[in-house]
């Protein structure tokens, strides 16, 4: 038996008496009072998350920009030192090793954070592909990872606002942080980058600002209501980037590992797409479910929002337009779905 | 509001985490405070028509948590008289008054005698410290 991985917040999270569960080989809070209460404190006010267990690679050296312009989808010409990109590592197919965030250092340094169960695997391909004068580290085990999330995050950290993709090195509470200005939820927030040693004390100020803590459980849901992908549910390296409605991520006129199948498959369109949907009837969608016409359910729950089900899946194309109706198959029995467009949850302004 | 955990003395249980309350050749069916906790806040229930036959030890329905489904278990067998519709309308007052408001089903009994082999509170209890 392979022995479960803890963040540095591990005893915090036992403290709260957190629900903890197996993820990606790491053991990982759940829930601490329950999804939805924490759920809507993300969407109301303010939610901590630790999100420790997700990868964090450098990538350096006077050729390190040109080696990951040749690995990732999305064109890095397109920032400088300051800011992020959401981006795509991507095979021969076109199919997706990972989603991840690259941050530009500097003019010849990156930090990539990828998904947790893919850190290996990324980490693998990117060394298999180096090229002379480019360098590449996993510094995850150097650093915690907090997000805090929601309208009230930034007021409640004390930060000023800053722009999406942007991050700075600051001081917090007195602790030196990385901080980011990203997020899984579709609310405002950021993503507090801090070396191992402090991320308990950061946590801890955190808290004491008044964020909830929230739970891997409150995270899938929030990500679902905005339509984000989960790497491993509904997108993959058997599932293209177009037909995810990941196009917008992918530079088709410079050269990237897949891109000419990338190329081909939005010359000809898409044979299935990636949708949103709404269930018409009283009924939660799961990971796998068919759904007639020959697609299937990559995410589904229950979305606290708006209290129905809602999920994420792959149908024809010609199923593909908003307000289709799909007929899901829950269990044996028919269930009908509306599918939407994205996000499936519109976030209240003001 | 999640309540605090308790297992009614005039209850017979099933060791799959359900009650019955037994009455006059009827039986009203719920799940207990273990089950409604391990699942956490309940979202939506599934639950059988009107008229269906249930079979003790045999699903009846179903109850979902954000995170997980669950067959509900009947612990005794007989006809379906009558279906929560304030749970399935809103799922979370099994997480409030598992005992109470938060019932499944009703049924009548078709063989009263299975009640004899359900387990008491205190058999129940002992189970629990074994989970």
């Amino acid at each position: 038996m392979q022995t479960l991985r803890r963040t540095p917040l591990y005893e915090r999270h036992r403290a709260l008496n957190a629900r903890m569960v197996p993820f990606a080989g790491w053991e990982m809070p759940v829930q601490y009072e329950g999804v939805i209460p924490e759920h809507r404190a993300v969407r109301a006010d303010t939610g901590v998350f630790d999100v420790s267990h997700m990868g964090e690679l450098e990538v350096e050296g006077p050729r390190a920009h040109q080696f990951l312009q040749g690995m990732l989808a999305n064109d890095l010409d397109k920032i400088q030192p300051g800011q992020a990109q959401y981006t795509l590592l991507t095979n021969e197919r076109g199919g997706i090793i990972d989603d991840l965030i690259a941050y530009r250092l500097d003019q010849g340094r990156y930090l990539l954070v990828v998904n947790a169960s893919n850190r290996e695997t990324v980490f693998r391909w990117l060394k298999e592909h180096e090229i002379p004068g480019s360098d590449v580290r996993d510094v995850s085990d150097e650093f915690g990872l907090l997000a805090v999330q929601g309208p009230r995050s930034i007021e409640r950290l004390g930060l000023d606002d800053a722009p999406a993709f942007t991050f700075a090195e600051q001081e917090l509470d007195g602790i030196e942080v990385m901080v980011n200005r990203t997020g899984y939820t579709g609310e405002r927030g950021v993503e507090l980058l801090v070396p191992a040693d402090d991320a308990a004390d950061l946590w801890d100020r955190v808290l004491e600002r008044g964020a909830v803590p929230c739970g891997l459980g409150a995270r899938d849901t929030l990500r679902l209501e905005v339509c984000f992908p989960l790497h491993g549910n509904d997108i993959g390296p058997e599932t293209d980037a177009i037909s995810a409605g990941l196009g917008w991520v992918c530079a088709l006129d410079k050269e990237f590992t897949g891109v000419a199948e990338l190329r081909r498959i939005k010359a000809d369109g898409p044979e299935r797409k990636l949708v949103p949907f709404v269930m018409e009837d009283s009924a939660i969608p799961r990971q796998g479910m068919p759904i007639a016409g020959g697609g299937e359910v990559t995410s589904g729950s229950h979305s606290p929002m708006l209290n129905r089900g809602i999920g994420m899946g792959y149908v024809p194309s010609e199923q593909a337009t908003a307000d289709t109706e799909l007929t899901i198959d829950v269990r044996g029995r028919d269930r009908r779905a509306r599918v939407v467009t994205k996000p499936i949850y519109k976030r209240q302004e003001g | 509001m999640a309540a605090d955990e308790s297992y009614p003395e005039d209850l017979r249980y099933h060791p799959e985490h359900d009650w019955a309350r037994i009455e006059d050749g009827e039986a009203v069916l719920g799940i207990t405070w273990y089950a409604q906790d391990a699942l956490g806040e309940l979202v939506h229930y599934e639950p059988p028509e009107d008229g269906a036959t249930v079979s003790k030890d045999s699903a009846y329905g179903e109850v979902e948590s954000v995170k997980a489904v669950s067959d509900v278990i009947s612990p005794l067998s007989g006809e379906v008289i009558e279906v929560n519709q304030a749970v399935v309308d809103a799922p979370e007052k099994v997480n409030e008054d598992p005992y109470g408001d938060g019932w499944l089903i009703r049924i009548r009994l078709s063989d009263p005698a299975e009640t004899d082999a359900l387990l008491t509170v205190e058999a129940y209890r002992e189970l629990l410290t074994e989970q």
